[in-house]
């Protein structure tokens, strides 16, 4: 890859415990080279970069831009010198610092499974801990297992026009994570009118009731920025596992705990005895065209 | 004399048509028993209410709205979940001893009359304050970790199906002791079949 070096951003990604997802789902991003190029890259796995680890963790090098992956683990080692060692300098100096994957804005899957080693970069869960609390103000999460490579693209091409990212109350930039995943699937009318999907991967019916479906309740855009441009997990079939939040990963991602038949949790912002009115009510009736398969149902019949 | 409001005129006509329904059946009684009964002109009842039907359905809800109100303050309150089903049972006695006409409706007009309901108060439509109610009671006792969970139907039925036929034997006088008697006992039997295991 050919990086001009003059007057660009320097970005340098690190990494904590991860599995690479992000940095996997980053590849794919459209003309991505194109878009690298508007950066000096100091470091970037899976890269040919102009430094290496054992460069960076020197920390001598000067930095604009730290994209952070994976859980936060300080006393991690690499190249034989500890993550909070290596992340302190970076960040003291980086003006913009973007936590990218769940695992890096909460602490993710590893966190589930090391609580006392492993957190976010910010947040440990839903609370924010102290580490780097100092910088606090220069932290986006990006959550998500794994993060849509549009969701770095567009905080990127703000830093570099130098535009502020508003946040929610979890450092999450307001734009990709204000509306809901359910917002832009294509089963709402099967969610309005309380139709269950009757097994996974089929085009009918909604997940939400007892595939486990976390869409309503997940602050994401996985149905408005679509995945390779074209699809997301419930439009094929597969329920949300709410990746974006920080409670991720859940149990039972493929069902949908209730209480007596009650839906434990229902859509973000809505009053349970408002949700079960309007469920009992739309359950009474029956929509024809809904019930069967779509490609099946005849106007008149 | 003070006149009387087009408010409390439709209240007078929702007690006594409920009485009326209740204790002659529905199809017996008619519009003009209704309006001599709350003493004004069948001319002026259809200003309140344009038909029988449309009475019949503007009674349900108002009985599940009571209801619902009812056994909504028992779920906002700090009780247990085994205070809270002898709360609701001791209201659901108190009002087929109160207002006996409230239960009768519900079990001899509604459930057995199910033509008059089947446009626009067909399955939760009408009944939904009181039967959203039963579900928030339902969920707060599972959450709580007082109840097992299972399919609402089974518990709604159990609950609701109990306390309705034991009005229905009090209704026929069959019952040997007071309603009131009887609170204590069917509280716990419901809670010992809905409670956690």
């Amino acid at each position: 890859m050919h990086l001009k070096q003059d007057n660009k951003l320097k970005l340098l990604w690190l990494q904590g415990v991860t599995c690479n997802g992000n940095t996997h789902s980053f590849l794919n991003l459209k003309n991505l080279e194109q878009f690298l190029d508007k950066f000096e890259i100091l470091y970037l796995p899976a890269f040919k970069t102009k430094h290496t680890l054992q460069d960076i963790v020197k920390c001598d090098l000067d930095c604009d831009v730290l994209i952070f992956e994976g859980s936060y683990d300080p006393l991690m080692l690499r190249c034989s010198v500890e993550l909070k060692d290596i992340l302190t300098p970076y960040i003291e100096k980086a003006k913009y610092i973007v936590a990218v994957g769940s695992c890096a804005s909460f602490g993710g899957i590893f966190k589930a499974s090391a609580p006392q080693r492993n957190s976010g970069l910010l947040f440990d869960g839903e609370s924010i801990t102290e580490n780097f609390i100092d910088y606090k103000d220069k932290i986006i999460n990006l959550s998500g297992c794994p993060i849509h490579p549009e969701w770095l693209s567009y905080v990127l091409n703000m830093v570099l026009k130098d535009i502020k990212i508003e946040v929610d109350e979890l450092h999450r930039p307001l734009e990709l994570y204000s509306t809901l995943a359910h917002h832009g699937c294509t089963r709402n009318e099967y969610f309005e009118w309380k139709v269950d999907a009757k097994s996974f991967g089929k085009k009918e019916g909604c997940l939400f009731y007892v595939q486990g479906c976390r869409a309503p309740m997940t602050h994401s855009s996985c149905n408005k920025i679509l995945w390779n441009e074209e699809s997301s997990k419930t439009r094929i079939g597969t329920p949300c596992f709410g990746c974006t939040e920080s409670d991720f990963p859940r149990q039972n991602l493929f069902s949908t705990k209730t209480n007596m038949s009650i839906p434990q949790d229902v859509p973000v912002g809505v009053p349970k005895r408002s949700y079960l009115t309007m469920a009992g009510i739309a359950k009474t009736f029956h929509i024809k065209r809904l019930e069967g398969k779509l490609i099946d149902y005849k106007t008149d019949s | 004399m003070a006149k009387i409001s087009k408010e409390e005129r439709k209240n007078n006509i929702i007690s006594a048509s409920l009485k009326l329904f209740s204790e002659r059946g529905f199809y017996i009684t008619t519009i003009p028993d209704i309006a001599n009964k709350v003493g004004m002109s069948v001319g002026n009842f259809y200003n309140y209410f344009t038909s029988k039907d449309i009475l019949a359905k503007e009674l349900l809800l108002y009985i599940a709205d009571y209801l619902g109100q009812n056994i909504r303050a028992i779920n906002e309150s700090d009780a247990s979940t085994e205070e809270k089903i002898y709360e609701i049972v001791s209201m659901y006695f108190n009002i087929a001893q109160e207002r006996p006409e409230m239960i009768e409706y519900f079990l001899r007009v509604y459930l057995s009359n199910r033509e008059v309901f089947k446009d626009g108060c067909e399955g939760m439509v009408c009944v939904s304050s009181f039967v959203t109610e039963m579900m928030i009671f339902f969920d707060d006792g599972v959450s709580s970790g007082d109840l097992h969970s299972q399919d609402f139907f089974s518990a709604f039925g159990l609950f609701m199906g109990y306390l309705g036929g034991m009005v229905f034997l009090f209704g026929e006088k069959i019952l040997p002791e007071p309603l009131e008697n009887y609170k204590s006992s069917i509280s716990l039997n419901i809670y010992n079949a809905l409670k956690t295991r």
